[in-house]
């Protein structure tokens, strides 16, 4: 997984309440056979004004110019600002992939569905519960700001803005110290790769009948 | 030393690390993998330049939704273009990581949880694990098999581990002697419709008794199958010399000079006689009569000789409004005789019951007559390449395509109707398969679980009937 301990980007305010799975990432998409690649359907429904198909070239298909991550000053957003109760819906990994795919490395919202705050830090992005006031402030300053930018320091948990205001935020320190170190479920459990190799070893002993078997 | 439950003893012999916070390390022997689950696992690889722990641990076929019309032409005619792609993606990860996998026009192809039992690669003390929920199936065998996610399938690639919490303990222990025509199908129909589908949620069931040790493998595949349904993640059945005498001879099988040393390891993988379950289900053989689901989960389950209740003489408000939803959406009437649903098709297949016993059973009933005038398809699906060969050497194909039903290469199938076997909008269809939610088969189908000798009894008569009152 990939590593977070600094980042620094272009902020864009998603300025609309329970955002769910289907509009990160709609239904349609979720046959394919891969976790890249879902970047152009982000957004979708809100970002193209036809309707979108799998497999399609979406290089060609009409943008909605209201949205927001269409509009050229928003281009090369990393940090996206939501608000609350941001990917709710499906327990579906697909829609971190799809924001990932994207380029967006850190969302900031009042909060955020379990699920799919759970589901961020499986997959390298960091999501980051502001309190209403301070998310209200954040997306007044980039809509004022062309080329407004954020700063997320992990190690010291705080967001900092432009004008060198901070805002801390909490995090829990597990999922810290994997977000810090790349660390994902599997790169846990390979520092106890020597457990595992130590076991199978008994194993072999015990029932050799289940080894070299398949072949 | 304290007296164990056959899941205690899987458990202990696979844990490899307890973790401070619940969760444990456990060791996975055996992987399944097929066309739907895997190929984010296998990208996930790729990306972080990881390769699979242990080669050997795994094996992989498409069943979810190859063709199951004839197929010779290979994987590049499949019509469906998503399902092409991820039989096509299948084969090349197989190929790219050397992973042994039986390719669909490969004799041995087949449902994953036909399969593997099938070559002994499921085998009695192993843990299994597929991206599959009926993996459940596998611990008819003394396994500890569980159904796992995509996240989940590419952990145990990478590791051979899986990060898992112990469960609690269930005994569902059925005694006595089942009457003739009642199969293992509506013994665990009738168990689901006792504990009900959130009834076995946070345990491992182990089904035991005198009447569980009378039935053969196949039965008790079909009954850890749908342990899922009531709920249990896991099913077990101890070890018994029914079990161990079904591993003799197959492909990944324990060879000659490891067999008695491996017979005499699975011996032992039986509850202690005084091993404490967390619960305990009682229930009498003799009380179970061939079973028909008639609402939109297992549980909405009757006899074939009762009526559909009556939302009316329910006391609880909110089951009530759950028959009523259940029988509009099933387009029944309160207290109609089950024996009166129509049946518009037929679907004999799929991981519960597409197994050589259950083509045996559903030949027996059709040998002779023919489907009914009223069904316009009658589908009989087996499990595997292996399943069909065996049961083409038996004639069994010949009695149901006489009889009027079509005889179809391996694979899911109408279980849920990811290939082009579907139900139409409002159909009934009499299925032996494992679920009947709203749209399974198909969107607006009507599906009615039941065991292959129902179905078969239902494709000939063209309504549900007593198979027993056929069998006189
Ligand atoms: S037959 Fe049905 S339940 Fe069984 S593995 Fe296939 S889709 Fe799943």
């Amino acid at each position: 997984m990939k590593q977070f301990t600094q980042h620094t980007g272009i902020a864009a305010p998603l300025d609309r309440a329970n955002v769910d799975t289907d509009m990160i990432i709609p239904k349609q998409f979720l046959k394919s056979i891969k976790r890249a690649g879902f970047g152009p359907n982000l957004f979708d429904e809100l970002r193209y004004l036809d309707e979108g198909q799998p497999d399609q070239d979406c290089a060609g298909r009409p943008l909605n110019p209201d949205f927001v991550l269409n509009q050229p000053r928003y281009d090369g957003t990393s940090v996206l600002l939501a608000r609350e109760n941001f990917g709710c819906g499906s327990s579906r990994e697909h829609a971190p992939w799809a924001l990932d795919d994207f380029g967006i490395r850190v969302v900031i919202a009042p909060s955020f569905a379990d699920i799919f705050y759970n589901n961020c830090f499986k997959n390298g992005l960091l999501p980051i519960v502001l309190s209403d006031v301070q998310v209200d402030q954040l997306f007044k300053e980039v809509e004022a700001t062309e080329g407004y930018q954020l700063t997320v320091d992990l190690e010291r948990q705080v967001v900092v803005a432009p004008s060198g205001e901070t805002f801390a935020f909490e995090v829990d320190n597990f999922r810290k110290h994997c977000l810090l170190n790349g660390l994902d479920d599997i790169g846990l459990t390979l520092q106890h790769a020597d457990e595992i190799k130590a076991y199978e070893a008994r194993r072999r002993q015990k029932a050799p009948w289940l080894f070299d078997a398949i072949k | 030393m304290a007296a164990k439950t056959l899941y205690d003893k899987l458990w202990d012999a696979h844990l490899v690390r307890q973790n401070e916070d619940g969760s444990a390390l456990i060791y996975i022997d055996r992987q399944i993998l097929h066309e739907v689950t895997s190929p984010q696992a296998f990208e996930g690889l790729r990306l972080a330049g990881r390769k699979p722990w242990r080669i050997d641990a795994n094996l992989a076929t498409p069943d979810h939704n190859v063709p199951t019309t004839e197929r010779s032409a290979g994987v590049d005619e499949i019509v469906d273009p998503v399902s092409r792609i991820q039989v096509k993606t299948l084969d090349a990860n197989c190929d790219e990581f050397g992973i042994v996998e039986f390719k669909m026009n490969d004799h041995r192809q087949g449902i994953v949880h036909v399969v593997g039992p099938e070559q002994g690669m499921t085998l009695p003390g192993t843990t299994v694990v597929c991206g599959d929920s009926h993996t459940s199936t596998h611990g008819a065998f003394g396994a500890l098999a569980h159904g796992i996610g995509t996240s989940e399938v590419e952990h145990v690639l990478a590791t051979q581990c899986l990060i898992a919490k112990k469960m609690k303990n269930m005994l569902v222990r059925v005694d006595g002697e089942l009457g003739a025509g009642v199969t293992a199908k509506d013994v665990v129909l009738h168990i689901i419709g006792v504990i009900g589908t959130a009834g076995g949620t946070g345990y491992a069931i182990e089904f035991g008794g005198s009447a569980i040790r009378s039935i053969s493998m196949e039965g008790r595949m079909t009954i850890c199958n749908m342990a899922i349904e009531a709920g249990a993640r896991v099913g077990l059945v101890a070890v018994d010399d029914t079990t161990i005498e079904y591993f003799h001879g197959r492909p990944f099988s324990p060879q000659a000079d490891q067999w008695d040393a491996a017979a005499a390891a699975w011996k032992t993988l039986v509850s202690d006689d005084d091993a404490t379950f967390d619960a305990v289900v009682e229930i009498k053989a003799e009380d179970i009569q061939p079973q028909v689901t008639w609402g939109t989960s297992p549980e909405m389950v009757a006899s074939v000789s009762a009526r559909v209740p009556n939302p009316a003489n329910e006391a609880d408000a909110g089951k009530a409004d759950g028959i009523r939803r259940a029988l509009q959406y099933m387009g029944l009437e309160a207290e109609q005789k089950i024996t009166d649903i129509q049946l518009d098709r037929v679907f004999i297949g799929s991981c519960t019951n597409s197994r050589i016993e259950d083509l045996r059973a559903a030949a027996e009933v059709v040998k002779g007559r023919k489907v009914a005038a009223t069904i316009k398809q009658a589908l009989v699906v087996p499990g595997s390449g292996l399943v069909k060969a065996q049961a083409e050497a038996e004639g069994l194909d010949k009695i149901f395509i006489e009889a009027g039903l079509e005889w179809r290469e391996p694979g899911c199938s109408m279980c849920l109707a990811m290939n082009p076997d579907k139900l139409g909008q409002g159909e009934h269809c009499a299925s032996t398969s494992n679920r009947n939610f709203e749209g399974r088969q198909g969107f607006g189908g009507r599906t009615h679980l039941v065991s292959p000798a129902m179905a078969a009894a239902a494709a000939v008569t063209g309504h549900f009937i007593d198979v027993r009152e056929l069998m006189q």
